[in-house]
């Protein structure tokens, strides 16, 4: 048992972060406030990077990389706030021609049982970029063909860099997957977007505690009041716990023998999901009035977090996975 | 990043497995929470099985009278008694956790040879005598004076929150022998005999009504200068090692405990009727997710310990998640027996299903305060993140 990262992990991280670094610079993904469309250019470099297909076989056209690798990649995209229907396209890379190779982004949604009554239309990401959204169920998945599911564009959306449409309901589309294979492309999809969401809560941790450092007030830094301290230890305690939970789940994916993968990626979706809202919540607290503004990007962490824990179901059916089967 | 273990680990398990199966069984319930000549009793004569079977110190070094096994060996180990429910181990915390790992790594040999041994062998039991009245999260403030005449320590001054110092045999004691202020600087590690004339001991109760712990009152007690565990005033020092050591894998069973615990809590729920309830569900898929998450820290950590020879600051995340979880779990426990968990003593089910499990919920949840505050207070563990891992000022 050695739960560090190896050595090829490592240098996985550091050649996703040069590449984000270079590709996906906070000034590069800011020019896409607004933007309806996916910057394709950016989704190609991340598509040839292998950043979808690093999972499948040599002969499938992957690099033959397991759930850890991806777990890795991915919390470098989410330091980087890429924008984008990463994990789900990442996800759907063995089941939906195209993925792998970025040609087609792919959409995820979960279908629930209905709530008679709820009035409540249901707001997608990106839909206008899709080349196909899955539908998940318990018992099986569902391919909608992205002309087929006809929604309308919602301007003003929460995160400024995730435009969104609106759908009456969750649509219905052809059978691809029976139940097995929707409780591994769910897992999977939790595994990478908590991955993706770690990546966040270690950013907006960071950001704090740099400005606590440089930050002056009473003649002193601003981290040297505890009040401040014991928000920035907080903050880390919530991104590593939730780090490791997401590796653990990640390695369990890999090795089912370790464990059960299912609870695992449940846990690490909440936690990650928790920690991501968390710190950047808290991050904002530590900047003050700065932290208030459009210009810091803090808030730009704490929208897209709440986007992405939207798309994972409320944190009462993660956490009714685990303690089932805890 | 791997999470199966080798078939040298494996081995080891399967037969540490083999012999546990074997004997935990044959052991008696441990004694009361209030009886502690009782519990040093229970507790001492399994380490002494554990001696004779070879697994004592089995993570302590060779030259320590230990197996020098690796981290990982010992998480194995931890798991396994753990899943084996065999005894925790109780009054020899100390000897096995604090004093006896710094002693086989700043003692000399003969201080190895005389004090190793007895702890390993469950013959002899340590308590920690370092907080004082006015110096709990700030050690460093300390003030029972050591003054050298000849070759012994004469010690005065007083000690408090010592565990199980009614039923200890020897103290690691932190002495001040720098001049009044010198902090860090003139602090000296001595063990101190609990037999020697000018100790006195007096109990303290805590809030579980338990005497656990005990104020000790040092008046001219003499220590000889061969007790003295490193240099005179490099004790500060000495401690740390001992400190690193209690926030690195000292928990693991503790974690592997509150595991079963929320298992227990869920049968209870679906018992009292109360597992439909979303809140309920919620609260204990929250907690199983934390506790599945400090499992993979605690793993890290390890693995960590196991390249770098130490164990890093991770303990000190670990220890802060993992005592304010402790709360949150025994909170829930207690709240599902309604009224029923108002009493100490067992109450039968009203079904004639048997005893409802009140006393060790209200156990845990009254044992649960103390772990925010025993070993280095939430608060001060959140210091100890943000100025030695995040690097933020001094305030
Ligand atoms: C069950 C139990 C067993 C124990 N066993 C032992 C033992 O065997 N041997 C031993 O030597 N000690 C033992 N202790 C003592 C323990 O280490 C101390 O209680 C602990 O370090 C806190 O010190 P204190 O009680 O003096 O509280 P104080 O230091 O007075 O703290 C009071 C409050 O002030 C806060 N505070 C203090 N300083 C700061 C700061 N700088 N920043 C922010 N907040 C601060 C604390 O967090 C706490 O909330 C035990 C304690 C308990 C509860």
């Amino acid at each position: 048992m050695d739960f560090e990262l190896s050595d090829d992990e490592r240098s996985l991280a550091d050649g996703m972060r040069r590449l984000c670094e270079g590709r996906f610079p906070m000034e590069r993904v800011r020019a896409g406030e607004g933007r309806r469309a996916l910057d394709t250019e950016g989704w190609s470099a991340l598509a040839e990077a292998g950043v979808f297909s690093l999972r499948l076989a040599d002969e499938e056209g992957g690099a033959d990389l397991g759930t850890a690798a991806a777990a890795v990649v991915f919390e470098e995209l989410g330091r980087a706030l890429v924008p984008g229907p990463l994990a789900a396209t990442h996800a759907a890379a063995g089941l939906v021609k195209g993925a792998a190779t970025g040609d087609r982004p792919v959409g995820l949604l979960r279908r629930t049982p209905p709530v008679p009554g709820d009035p409540r239309p249901v707001l997608v990401g990106d839909l206008g970029s899709l080349g196909a959204l899955l539908v998940v169920a318990d018992d099986g998945v569902e391919l909608v063909e992205p002309d087929a599911v006809g929604g309308a564009p919602v301007e003003g959306g929460l995160d400024p860099l995730t435009p969104l449409w609106r759908l009456e309901a969750v649509p219905r589309g052809t059978p691809v997957g029976d139940g097995p294979v929707a409780e591994a492309l769910w897992r999977d999809f939790l595994v990478v977007e908590a991955a993706f969401l770690v990546g966040m809560a270690a950013v907006t941790s960071e950001m704090a505690v740099g400005y606590a450092k440089v930050r002056r007030q009473f003649d002193r830094p601003i981290g040297s009041f505890q009040a401040v301290k014991h928000m920035c230890a907080d903050m880390l305690v919530r991104a590593e716990t939730a780090r490791a939970a997401v590796h653990a789940a990640a390695v369990t994916v890999d090795q089912p023998d370790v464990g059960d993968a299912v609870r695992a990626a449940h846990g690490a979706a909440l936690l990650a999901a928790q920690a991501a809202e968390a710190n950047a919540r808290a991050c904002i607290q530590v900047h003050g009035g700065m932290g208030f503004t459009w210009e810091v990007p803090a808030h730009l962490y704490l929208k897209r977090a709440i986007v992405l824990w939207r798309a994972l179901g409320p944190a009462t059916r993660l956490a009714d996975v685990v303690a089932e089967r805890f | 990043m791997d999470l199966r273990y080798t078939d040298a680990e494996e081995a080891f398990r399967a037969e540490l497995r083999a012999w546990l199966a074997e004997v935990v069984p044959t052991l008696g319930p441990r004694p009361a929470l209030t009886d502690w000549p009782a519990r040093r009793a229970y507790d001492t004569s399994w380490q002494g099985m554990l001696y004779d079977a070879g697994y004592a110190g089995i993570d302590w070094p060779v030259e320590g009278g230990g197996r020098g096994a690796s981290p990982v060996e010992q998480l194995v180990y931890l798991e396994e008694l753990e899943r084996a429910h065999a005894p925790y181990v109780g009054v020899n915390f100390v000897g096995l956790l604090h004093a006896g790992p710094t002693i086989a790594v700043e003692g000399t040999p003969e201080q190895r040879a005389r004090f190793l041994p007895p702890i390993l062998k469950g013959e002899q039991v340590w308590c920690q005598g370092f907080s004082e009245p006015d110096a709990g999260s700030d050690l460093a403030a300390l003030r029972t004076r050591a003054v050298r005449d000849g070759d012994e320590y004469v010690v005065t001054g007083s000690k408090i929150w010592t565990s199980h110092a009614e039923v200890a045999d020897l103290c690691e004691l932190l002495v001040r022998t720098g001049e009044e202020g010198s902090r860090h600087s003139g602090i000296t590690w001595l063990a101190m005999e609990m037999d020697r004339p000018g100790i006195e001991i007096r109990p303290l109760e805590t809030i579980g009504r338990s005497t656990e712990f005990a104020e000790l009152f040092l008046d001219g007690v003499r220590v000889p200068v061969g007790n003295r565990v490193g240099e005179e005033n490099d004790g500060w020092r000495v401690t740390m090692v001992t400190l690193s050591f209690e926030r690195g894998t000292a928990f693991v069973g503790e974690l592997l405990q509150s595991m079963e615990e929320l298992r227990r809590i869920r049968s209870l729920a679906r018992r009292v009727g109360l597992w439909d309830d979303p809140e309920v569900r919620h609260r204990t898929g929250q907690l199983g997710a934390e506790l599945d998450a400090l499992w993979a820290l605690t793993r890290r950590n390890v693995s960590q310990a196991a390249r770098t020879g130490v164990p890093g600051l991770g303990g000190s995340v670990f220890k802060l998640a993992f005592s304010e979880l402790r709360q949150r779990l025994a909170t829930l426990g207690l709240e599902l027996l309604g009224s029923a968990g108002l009493a100490w003593d067992e109450l039968e089910a009203t079904d004639g299903s048997g005893p409802i499990g009140n006393t060790r919920l209200l156990e845990q949840w009254i044992g649960s305060f103390s772990r925010t505050i025993a070993a280095g207070t939430s608060q001060i563990q959140r210091n100890i993140v943000a100025e030695r891992i995040l690097g933020l000022p001094k305030g």
